[in-house]
């Protein structure tokens, strides 16, 4: 029997190439397994094999989307395969993301299954979702053996077009499908019995979760920009150089806020980012590129904003869970409306 | 965050370089950044260029916080 052939997309840091400062590296490819794809290849077994690995920088596959994917599915289709795994991403959003895109591009032109793994946390989850195969993997490399395990398996299944069973038998990520099957007890019965489970305190799974698709209507807009009072708000991790406070710089768990009371703009000397998530040398050089201090006292000294607020508030984006962020939002949405604050700049990195 | 903020009544712009993202997890009022690791900038340009960049990025956001939106809107 021949064996399978897969190739296994990851990113710049798990092709062994190296971390953020290496992440715009383009799409390249090297035959067989590399780093975690000899691990894949013990769980896919004798019957595959993994014949290239297809790798490219997160910022490189962000910032030139198109372009990347193009290229990254000529080098994936020039190795024939039956099945391409991609990640696991983990909670990275930048390299979750590129995954999701990767085996979509797949799936859509080269007509090959595919399959990858993500923390259900990571924001590419949300997009992906529906379309893909996403193994839910925990939020970092620890959980790499067992999340390619069920990544093998389920890759395996998918190439030999065998029958999958339902999202949590096989430890993929629920893509809102729904089937026809038999149940053995009528809708009135099955619902009276988790009823009765419920009142009794046992767990009770729902056979249909509800779709959580939560949108906000947007605000009444500033009416004078010129009275206004506006406030700094990043994710960007920017913090007074040396970090006094020593805040995460991944999974974050807590903000901060620091003054920029007479700061005309940010300087290298007084300013740094400690984001974990990002190559943060022009952040660095120049802290303006992600806070821009300067370009708002500009504003404010021209009459174009009434003021900006003397403070403004700070965390690490990478790896801080939903849960958190909402938590982070509340806090300081209040502090916000206590200083008068009526529109917010809130920049992303 | 954003959406934190807009669901509490303040106007938020958000500016961010992963746009799909952004879209995908809902925040109003988008402004796409220049690169990941520089949203606000850009090392390639000289100082007066990059700051001219950085004014109009920011512009932007401002124009986003003026603008009556019904839903999700990218300003480009």
């Amino acid at each position: 029997m021949t064996k399978l052939r897969v190739v296994h997309y990851v990113n710049q840091f798990f092709a062994g190439i190296g971390g953020e400062d290496r992440a715009s590296e383009a799409p390249d490819v090297r035959a067989g397994a590399v780093g975690p794809g000899q691990l894949l290849e013990r769980a896919l077994g004798a019957s595959a094999e993994v014949v290239a690995t297809v790798h490219c920088g997160d910022d490189f596959f962000a910032e030139h989307e198109d372009e990347a994917a193009a290229t990254v599915l000529d080098l994936i289709a020039r190795h024939q395969p039956d099945l391409i795994v991609a990640g696991p991403a983990f909670n990275a959003g930048r390299y979750g993301f590129a995954c999701g895109r990767v085996c979509r591009a797949v799936e859509e032109t080269l007509k090959i299954p595919a399959v990858t793994g993500m923390y259900p946390d990571n924001p590419a989850v949300e997009l992906y979702r529906p379309s893909l195969y996403i193994v839910a993997s925990g939020p970092n490399a620890m959980s790499m053996p067992a999340t390619l395990e069920r990544m093998a398996a389920l890759g395996l299944k998918r190439a030999r077009g065998e029958r999958l069973g339902e999202p949590r038998e096989e430890g993929y990520l629920a893509r809102g499908m729904r089937f026809t099957e038999v149940a053995s007890d009528s809708a009135a019965r099955r619902a009276v019995d988790m009823l009765l489970a419920s009142v009794r305190g046992e767990a009770v799974l729902t056979e249909w979760p509800l779709p959580d698709y939560d949108r906000v209507p947007p605000p009444t807009p500033i009416k004078d920009i010129r009275r206004a009072t506006i406030a700094l708000v990043t994710s960007g991790g920017i913090v007074p150089k040396g970090n006094p406070d020593r805040i995460e710089s991944t999974y974050a768990t807590k903000w901060k806020k620091y003054s920029l009371a007479g700061i005309k703009a940010l300087t290298s000397d007084g300013w740094q980012s400690i984001h974990g998530g990002y190559d943060t040398t022009r952040a660095n050089e120049d802290p303006n590129r992600v806070l821009p201090v300067d370009v708002l006292r500009d504003l404010e000294a021209e009459g174009a904003i009434g003021r900006l607020l003397d403070q403004y508030w700070v965390f690490v984006g990478s790896g801080a869970s939903t849960t958190n962020a909402r938590r982070f939002a509340e806090q300081m949405a209040d502090e916000l409306r206590d200083l008068s604050v009526e529109g917010v700049i809130f920049t992303a990195t | 965050m954003a959406k934190e903020f807009e669901r509490r009544g303040i106007p938020t712009a958000i500016i961010s370089t992963i746009v799909p993202l952004a879209e995908s997890i809902g925040p109003n009022r988008i402004i796409p950044g220049k690169a990941i690791t520089h949203p606000l900038g850009d090392p390639a340009l000289s100082p007066a260029e990059e700051r001219a960049l950085r004014r109009g990025l920011v512009r932007r956001a401002l124009d986003a916080l003026q603008t009556e939106i019904s839903g999700q809107t990218i300003f480009r």
